[in-house]
């Protein structure tokens, strides 16, 4: 097949390209270069996309052998995915930028732009498994439980899927290190990069203060009473205990965890532990990463952090919603987060969180 | 087969000069010893170096050899700026990167006041600007810099009126496209400096000069030994200069033989793509240079796909990091940023074939109907 390999410049997309070409694929590198003001150098493991950073990936394409180019997906990347981050903040709920650009660019714009220039898919570096199955091709966990990401590209439908090659699933991440030392590249030791590749600081309230504004609002208890003053509600995320600067303490002692965030009265509300307890999960736009579901009640697994937990739950298709009733209770869950539901380590689809109870 | 169409970004070394790089590469001595060694490689240097005046009609002592045509432009702009009490810049909107941005950084850095002389619809520089800034300004105008001919659209530049409407004020010219492709004469122009590099002309990689008219003195970038002229320290490179002055003086460039060769390829593009617009054609161009806009197509798709296809050419305009920008000079014609990113540089040279150009031809239209494909998919 003729494939794109998309190359951040890091050890992980170095080594699936170098695999794709050896699997016999005809592969060309791209490096999407996702800032219109790229930073020269990286920060330590924060951060990506630096100017340093498609060096790295060039000489990853050179080394390995293949033709490599830089596509300007900057206008995309910022449009589908850091505005979107904001106005998620903005309305309350907690985005996964990763999610967003592995639906959007990586597999979306990327993939559309290489098929129609005559390519057939795309290959990263991704830690994930595809089988090719009766149903057709289905996403699966990696091998790696510290690396799976199969929770990031839960967001990709079939077709994208099917456009898509992570030839590194099968492999822990510290095998890939030394296949590259042997492989003869540069960024076999390179730092893994961690945190929201925009926010380079890792400082993600700073970040959205500074291009948001803080406007100071009020910290409530559940009953409505006034406990503090927060400065930017769109800062706070649910299930959070630090940094709320409250000086009414509770009658017990206990600590207080944010609950709610309601951006239109600019209010945050906080209340005990056991307030924050979620039994039952309601997610909008659905997406099946294999066959679809309908409404008969499954038994799987949810997850609702890229490395959480996977909670053992009930999950069926409630109109154009996704439902999961939890076993047990989970404390701590923010709408806007991605709920991903797992048959075994099969990745059955994913849907964005719009209500808990 | 594999064509090479990207000849303005570097040409193939004639291989009088591979030969004359060599001999002098197994030679010892460097040019400024007094010993027999160093007296002999000094000769080859000053020979080289008349050679090289010769072909740009100059006095010898005017060749200051540099590492590059960047050098040299860099060396003129600050060394005319800095050798001035004035205080106003004057270049081209479509100038080279080498001498835009050493305006720039004066600006920033040295209080220098930028005027950038815009250019019509077919690329050639405005006179009656030049001539307007000049009658109000003279007296604060440290110098003019206009290039010889544009890098990406070959489009010829008026220089010769120029310097008659510049007066007593000093020229520097960027001559690198043009040197042994058009006629140039460094006298009869009258310029105060030029530019000429030697990767363009056969020669190798790493080697230009400044033509810097006799007795005008500039300060240095490089201080050091003061090798040429005190304006450039370093120990000269002599068998880079002996190429360079070896690759000049074969004129193996073959100017009507290029010429036939891009309107050939001109034509069949316009045939198989009525659509596809020549900038610059109205206007006199250099022989090998060719930029097409193609309407609806991003260009580095399109040079991705005639890489692949072993058809190598441009897209002409300066890269951040890789990132495809839209061209200055493109812009500067009046094109928007979306249509100066439809356009590819094609540049031929003495290499090249008919045979070169019926491949190129022959794999056009089917990179041009993907380019359409891939570039609606991104506006989805």
């Amino acid at each position: 097949m003729k494939i794109i390999a998309a190359m951040s410049g890091g050890v992980d997309s170095a080594v699936a390209a170098a695999r794709a070409v050896e699997a016999g694929h005809e592969v060309i590198g791209v490096h999407l270069a996702l800032s219109s003001n790229p930073q020269k150098y990286r920060s330590g493991a924060r951060g990506c996309c630096t100017i340093e950073d498609s060096h790295d990936a060039r000489r990853a394409a050179d080394v390995i052998g293949i033709p490599f180019y830089i596509w300007d997906m900057a206008d995309e990347f910022h449009e589908g995915v850091v505005e979107n981050f904001m106005s998620e903040y903005k309305a309350g709920r907690t985005p996964n930028p990763c999610l967003r650009c592995n639906e959007k660019i990586k597999f979306a714009a990327v993939l559309d732009r290489a098929k129609a220039m005559g390519f057939d898919g795309v290959v990263t570096g991704h830690y994930a498994r595809t089988e090719e199955t009766e149903d057709g091709r289905t996403l699966h966990r990696a091998v790696d439980p510290l690396k799976d990401q199969s929770y990031v590209l839960a967001v990709l439908n079939r077709e994208q899927i099917n456009g898509a090659i992570f030839p590194l699933g099968d492999t822990e991440k510290v095998d890939i290190r030394k296949e590259a030392e042997v492989r003869g590249l540069a960024v076999a030791q390179k730092p893994d990069s961690h945190d929201i590749c925009f926010v380079p600081s890792g400082d993600n309230a700073g970040w959205l203060r500074d291009r948001m504004g803080s406007e100071v609002g009020p910290i409530v208890d559940q009953d409505g009473n006034k406990l503090g003053e927060h400065k930017g509600a769109y800062t706070y995320t649910i299930g959070q205990r630090k940094g709320l600067g409250l000086t009414v303490p509770t009658v017990d002692g206990s600590p207080r965890f944010v609950l709610k965030i309601e951006p239109v009265s600019n209010t945050v509300v906080v209340g005990s532990r056991e307030d924050l307890a979620v039994t039952s999960m309601r997610g909008e736009r659905p997406i099946f990463c294999g066959p679809e579901i309908g409404a008969a009640p499954l038994r799987g697994y949810v997850q609702v952090r890229a490395h959480g937990a996977a909670l053992d739950c009930t999950y069926y298709l409630d109109g154009d919603q996704l439902v999961a009733e939890l076993d047990q209770p989970l404390l701590g869950l923010a709408t806007g987060q991605a709920m991903v539901i797992y048959d075994n380590d099969r990745v059955v689809g994913s849907a964005t969180i719009c209500e808990t109870t | 087969m594999s064509v090479y169409l990207d000849h303005a970004a570097t040409t193939p070394m004639f291989d009088i000069a591979i030969e004359a790089m060599n001999t002098s590469l197994r030679k010892l001595g460097n040019p400024s010893s007094l010993h027999a060694e160093g007296r002999s490689t000094r000769k080859d240097v000053e020979d080289a170096r008349e050679k090289i005046a010769k072909a740009v009609d100059s006095l010898a002592s005017e060749i200051i050899f540099t590492g590059s045509g960047t050098e040299a432009d860099n060396a003129a702009i600050k060394g005319l700026f800095w050798n001035s009490e004035k205080k106003v810049i004057l270049v081209s909107q479509i100038e080279h990167h080498a001498v835009l941005d050493p305006a720039h950084w004066l600006v920033e850095h040295e209080g220098a006041e930028l005027i950038e002389i815009p250019v019509d619809s077919s690329g050639v520089i405005d006179l009656d600007f030049l001539r307007s800034v000049v009658a109000e300004r003279a007296s604060e105008i440290a110098l003019i810099s206009v290039m010889h001919s544009n890098n990406e659209t070959g489009v010829l530049q008026p220089i010769a009126d120029v310097v008659k409407i510049a007066g007593d004020i000093p020229v520097h010219c960027d001559a690198v496209q043009s040197f042994t492709k058009v006629p140039l004469s460094f006298k009869e122009l009258g310029l105060f400096a030029m530019t000429i590099s030697a990767h363009k002309v056969g020669g190798p990689l790493g080697i230009g000069a400044l033509v810097l008219r006799r007795a005008v003195e500039i300060p240095a970038l490089l201080h050091g030994g003061g090798q040429e002229r005190d304006i450039r320290s370093g120990t000269l490179n002599a068998p880079s200069i002996v190429a360079f002055a070896a690759a000049v003086e074969a004129k193996l460039y073959d100017a009507r033989k290029v010429a036939a060769l891009r309107d050939s390829f001109e034509s069949g593009v316009l045939h198989a793509r009525p659509d596809a617009v020549i900038n610059g054609k109205g206007a006199d161009r250099l022989p090998g240079i060719s930029n097409i806009t193609f309407p609806g197509t991003q260009s580095d798709s399109l040079l991705l796909l005639m890489d692949s296809q072993k058809v190598s050419c441009s897209t002409g305009a300066a890269c951040t990091a890789g990132v495809h920008r839209p061209s200055h000079v493109l812009m500067a014609m009046g094109l928007t940023d979306v249509v100066s990113q439809s356009s590819l540089r094609f540049s031929f040279g003495s290499t090249n074939t008919q045979a070169d150009v019926d491949y190129a031809l022959s794999v056009l239209p089917d990179v041009i109907t993907r380019g359409l494909a891939a570039h609606s998919v991104g506006k989805k």
